[in-house]
């Protein structure tokens, strides 16, 4: 070995005061955001979804705001239906965007790859709200689609296709399928032709290779892009109340009617932890029955 | 079914069918919205009327076209403004994150690197009224204890960049600590071996060897913060940004002036993506 400078024994094993001060200064911005942003705001949720005001003003404990959800129907039910709609999209979602996914990876020929990536990443790097309103320009009693319709001869009256669970639907399978098309583009592009070729060449048909090889194959990006797109559909506030209308009954809608319209954020906590509850648990069990990590579904 | 294989004339032709479609999909509203922002009419939709740019420079009274709209230009700043602060705060932390995470020994690592994911799985719906709810209860204790009203603790214009801040961190560790996990450490060494101090070492190897990965992130950033919408529905006091002026705008009714925005936020987010992809090329291409 040749001679150490000093200032070298503090190498990357060993410890020393120097060391700790590095150290010091990398965690306390980690610390300072992570309590304070997330853990000290949810704990302070959780309390406050706990606690009512009486008549009087009286603040105590109590489980009155949860107890409130499974009384009022509106409340339950819009739950549920927020889920079902959420899992529903996100089976939709995956459905339309398998096809592109395996199409980038093994269709198309790879100098036409790079364009096509940026022409999807560019519609969906436009924001949100543009994109759903873009949605409502073709949907309207008075939008475009009516109008050729109208025009072509198809229908006579025009019909209101906005505001109703369709209409949110086709939102939200617009709004996050890049989410579902990247991981299972990425996995499916790991695969090696050879084994489909080798499938092919021991007689198996399409609907064989399909089903033994390359889905087995693409579930762990399946299984990522379903839970980040359930997630986002779960969460959304904005196409459900853009698309749907006033009858949209998403469950986030009742979180803000709590928390921004009625100012009783007590009742409005509740809900957000319920929905928070919600969302973990699906998030976990996809991880636990696709056997995946946390870590590794975020990275992809 | 793959492209060493060959392959039947229909499957070729239908699955054509369903990309191009796919990309119709896509790219439909987009087109739309923009279309209608030079409908020389009162309500973006067709028949088509003509070609105008009143949605854009109109003065008249029935017809104040975006550049003249003193609220949007307004929200498009704010935007700006928290886009900088939240890229900025999130490039700086993800930095020193990255460190943590990469170079670090301590114990409890595993469970403060989960704690940094759980961002990302929070819906920001309940970030922003967990945040705007803390933020509340420490104001009362600051107004109840110390008897001082801070008036940065309601909400507004610094609460929504602590919001944004909060998951846009996250994004900024992540790419940040993918970079950093291909840094050859034996540099560090090196360097070290030569009397550098650490701190040396940081900011003569380390950091120009992440630019790259420093420049993307602030990019990415900046742009999640602009177009962030749930978490800062909930955080915005008097100044909305810019996705929030839009949405009640739109709730309100929609008008062309709306679709003219949509326009500027296309071609600006369009140009920033030009940005991007020319950052992101490798050298020498």
């Amino acid at each position: 070995m040749n001679a150490i400078h000093p200032n070298a024994v503090s190498s990357h094993d060993s410890g020393g005061a120097y060391r700790t001060i590095g150290l010091f200064i990398f965690l306390t911005p980690a610390l300072l955001w992570l309590v304070l942003l997330i853990v000290l705001p949810h704990l302070d949720l959780l309390i406050m979804s706990f606690r009512t005001e009486d008549a009087a003003g009286v603040r105590d404990w109590s489980l009155n705001n949860y107890l409130k959800f499974f009384q009022e129907p509106i409340y339950w039910v819009t739950f549920a239906r927020t889920a079902l709609y959420s899992v529903t999209s996100t089976l939709l979602t995956l459905a339309v965007a398998f096809p592109v996914a395996f199409y980038l990876a093994k269709v198309v020929r790879p100098r036409f790859k790079g364009s096509l990536f940026v022409l999807m990443m560019l519609s969906f790097w436009v924001s949100e709200l543009v994109r759903t309103y873009g949605w409502m320009m073709l949907l309207r009693e008075s939008g475009i689609i009516n109008h050729l319709l109208i025009s072509l001869g198809v229908i006579e009256q025009r019909v209101e296709m906005l505001y109703n669970d369709t209409a949110i639907m086709v939102g939200l399978i617009y709004g996050f399928i890049l989410f579902m098309v990247v991981p299972i583009y990425s996995v499916l592009d790991s695969l090696d032709d050879s084994y489909i070729e080798a499938a092919y060449d021991l007689g198996a048909n399409h609907w064989a290779v399909l089903r033994r090889i390359v889905i087995p194959y693409a579930m762990p990006g399946i299984a990522s892009g379903c839970i980040i797109v359930f997630m986002l559909n779960l969460g959304n506030y904005l196409i459900p109340t853009l698309l749907g209308g006033k009858n949209s009954l998403w469950f986030t809608e009742q979180i803000y009617n709590q928390f921004i319209r009625r100012l009783n954020w007590e009742q409005g906590s509740a809900f957000g932890f319920l929905l928070l509850v919600l969302s973990s648990l699906i998030v976990w069990a996809g991880l636990k029955l696709t056997g995946q990590e946390l870590k590794k579904v975020i990275q992809q | 079914m793959i492209r060493t294989l060959p392959r039947s004339r229909g499957y070729n032709w239908l699955y054509g069918a369903y990309i191009t479609a796919f990309y119709f999909y896509l790219f439909a509203p987009l087109v739309v919205v923009m279309m209608m922002a030079f409908n020389d009419s009162q309500f973006p939709s067709l028949p088509w009327q003509g070609f105008t740019l009143d949605w854009f420079i109109g003065q008249e009274s029935q017809r104040v076209g975006f550049f003249h709209s003193s609220s949007l230009i307004g929200s498009l700043v704010t935007s700006v403004q928290i886009g900088f602060l939240v890229s900025t705060l999130s490039v700086l932390t993800g930095t020193m994150c990255a460190f943590l995470f990469e170079q670090e020994q301590f114990r409890f690592k595993p469970l403060l690197y989960s704690l940094m994911l759980v961002p990302l799985v929070i819906p920001g719906v309940i970030l922003g009224i967990s945040i705007l709810s803390f933020s509340n209860t420490l104001g009362l204790f600051f107004e109840n204890t110390l008897g001082v009203d801070i008036g940065l603790l309601g909400p507004g214009f610094w609460l929504v960049v602590l919001g944004q801040f909060s998951f846009i961190a996250t994004l900024s560790t992540l790419i940040v600590s993918a970079s950093l996990k291909k840094f050859d450490r034996t540099l560090e060494d090196a360097a070290l071996n030569l009397g550098a101090t650490r701190f040396e070492v940081i900011t003569l190897i380390t950091l120009p060897y992440l630019r790259p990965a420093l420049v993307s992130s602030g990019v990415i950033s900046f742009l999640m913060s602009f177009e962030n919408f749930n978490t800062t529905l909930f955080l915005v006091g008097s100044e909305p940004t810019f996705p929030i002026m839009l949405y009640q705008e739109v709730r309100d009714g929609i008008s062309p002036v709306i679709n003219a925005s949509s326009v500027v936020l296309i071609m600006g987010t369009a140009l920033f993506a030009l940005v991007v992809l020319m950052l992101s090329r490798p050298k020498g291409e």
